[in-house]
């Protein structure tokens, strides 16, 4: 594996900011696209791919990695930047987002962006792909992690459930879920669309070990990703964030689930993602 | 008489214990004798579950890390109640996982409507990436669960509940996207099915015979890419073609034979096969005589395409 020196906190925090930045311009380029359940993505993101998960970009397939599947496919400019930022692929490919051509397909495909261990885009499903990933690792006896990344809304969907009984019965160990609970989805909030609380709960009568975090507390998201890998799972991380998260005019805000920043809404988020360094 | 689904099933396991490279996934059906599976090699059979979603997902986790998996249950559940998990996560990402649905057509039988899988291949012929086939008696299930094995990428195989006819012997050999020319006795009119309704076609060619029609009988067991050739070179010496098949009329083996005609053969055509109705509980052979899939119906559709020719 290629030497890499994993972020601090305080240089994961400065690694978020241009994440954010990316994510706001990758948006406003392809003109379409998620941008709120991207940012509050952003802090674990950026935690896991430039401290938590053990990867080379020079060899994306490199057996000993650590697996990391994004189960909430439409919130993949979050992923391409981090795999643009750590190496997989160029900074210069994040402008050709849901273009025509493009490796950064609308959602992720596994064959065309190195890196994208699954494709993904409909929901509820990567949870279970990961489920088999963590099942092949125990039975071939290797010692990496499986992260899947879900939405809180996703959790409505009850294939989500299917894997959650199959990570526990299996006693897949190696498998980490991490829930981005920003409580808001496309029609409204989680707790008008369908309720899902007590999630900490679902997951526990699941068999899942379950741990609460701040999902923008850098320190702490670190902290928790690297428990999480050290302890015998499953495990489901549940992190409190913001939809929006670093952009004043998107946090909490719905609309901003898929919509895509204007030429001056572009300048406003980069300048005060820029801020938020003060 | 064996039911293909078993003797698939068997031919597996047998695979199994001198090839390791493949695993199995179940969802608590006892589909094809494939659930055996965990009993001779525990690390290699997945018990799922009644979660044909989840089935489907962790086949393709799997199968992303290089595993060749089998994907095993009812052909009405995993062809349905899994039905995006398919096409998103094994047809569209290309990954190497042998979906295998048993209990199809109406030969369910007395299960009735919500088992009989009648319009299984019609939605995975719809799938970019999908190949499918359909042995026609035990000896070509047999043979399909060899070349399930060493085929790589998204596979479905068709297979039935109960013990049909053996028509083929040992000489058998199966290759993918080749039909098999079981019977020629002459120009008349081809006779083209798939699966196990091919003893009727060839009883059909026997009577057609006493009749003084010559019939071929071709045995289309990939479904998916069709053998083009085969049908357009029966089309041209026959120029009338019966198509038959334990499937909707809809979107089977004889909506693509009728759309290659269409364009590039056009000539007397008629589908045997279920019309747009559900199946009900009874014996098979009733269900078969009510919609017209029965010996006589295809002797009688025969004689209707060589009729329209003269």
């Amino acid at each position: 594996m290629a030497d890499f020196e994993k972020l601090d906190v305080q240089e994961l925090k400065d690694m978020a900011r241009t994440i954010r930045q990316d994510i706001v311009k990758m948006v406003h380029a392809a003109g379409s696209g998620h941008p709120g359940g991207s940012l509050s993505a952003t802090d674990i993101m950026t935690a896991l791919y430039f401290n938590v998960l053990n990867l080379d970009p020079q060899q994306p397939k490199w057996k000993g990695r650590d697996r990391f599947v994004l189960s909430k496919g439409h919130c993949c400019p979050v992923l391409y930047s981090v795999l643009a930022r750590r190496g997989f692929i160029d900074v210069s490919d994040l402008t050709t987002l849901r273009k025509y051509g493009s490796k950064l397909q609308g959602h992720p495909d596994m064959h065309k962006c190195p890196g994208v261990e699954m494709s993904a885009g409909s929901l509820g499903n990567g949870i279970g792909c990961a489920v088999g990933m963590a099942i092949a690792a125990k039975v071939r006896q290797e010692d990496h992690k499986v992260f899947v990344l879900l939405g809180d809304g996703e959790c409505q969907e009850g294939s989500v459930w299917e894997a959650a009984m199959c990570g526990a019965h299996h006693q897949l160990g190696n498998l980490i879920a991490i829930v981005d609970v920003n409580r808001l989805q496309i029609l409204d909030t989680t707790d008008k669309v369908m309720k899902i609380d007590p999630l900490a709960d679902k997951w526990r009568s699941f068999g899942w070990k379950v741990l609460e975090i701040d999902g923008h507390d850098m320190a702490q998201v670190l902290d928790t990703l690297n428990y999480a890998k050290s302890i015998d799972g499953p495990v489901a991380i549940l992190a409190a964030t913001v939809k929006g998260k670093g952009v004043s005019f998107m946090e909490d805000v719905i609309k901003w689930h898929g919509a895509a920043p204007s030429e001056k809404e572009l300048g406003l988020a980069l300048s005060e993602i820029e801020g938020a360094a003060k | 008489m064996e039911a293909t689904r078993f003797v698939f099933g068997k031919e597996i396991l047998e695979i199994a214990k001198t090839h390791d490279d493949f695993v199995v996934c179940n969802a608590d059906t006892k589909a094809c004798g494939i659930e055996a599976m965990g009993d001779l090699f525990p690390t290699r059979s997945y018990s799922i579950g009644i979660a044909e979603q989840n089935l489907i997902n962790v086949a393709a986790g799997l199968a992303a890390e290089d595993f060749k998996v089998f994907a095993c249950t009812f052909a009405v559940f995993v062809t349905m109640r899994c039905c995006e998990q398919v096409r998103n996560f094994i047809c569209y990402p290309h990954l190497n996982v042998t979906v295998v649905g048993t209990h199809t057509g109406l030969q369910v039988g007395e299960d009735g409507a919500t088992h009989a899988a009648v319009e299984d291949v019609a939605i995975m012929r719809a799938f970019p990436n999908m190949t499918i086939i359909q042995p026609a008696d035990a000896v070509a299930a047999k043979a399909i669960a060899h070349a399930a094995h060493q085929f790589h990428g998204p596979l479905y195989v068709r297979l039935h509940r109960n013990p049909s006819p053996l028509i083929y012997d040992e000489s058998y050999t199966f290759e993918l996207g080749k039909a098999t020319r079981v019977l020629n006795f002459g120009d008349d009119v081809a006779l083209i099915s798939s699966g196990i309704m091919l003893q009727k076609a060839l009883d059909a060619a026997g009577a057609l015979k006493e009749k003084g029609i010559k019939a071929r009988v071709i045995d289309m067991s990939t479904l998916k890419p069709l053998d083009e050739d085969a049908v357009l070179e029966a089309a041209r010496a026959t120029n009338a073609i019966v198509t038959i098949e334990d499937h909707s009329l809809i979107g089977g083996l004889g909506s693509a034979v009728t759309q290659l005609l269409s364009e590039k053969h056009p000539c007397h055509v008629k589908c045997i096969g279920i019309p747009d109705v559900f199946g009900e509980s009874g014996p098979s052979e009733v269900l078969y005589a009510k919609h017209r899939m029965d010996v006589p119906s295809i002797v009688a559709a025969a004689e209707q395409v060589v009729a329209k020719k003269r």
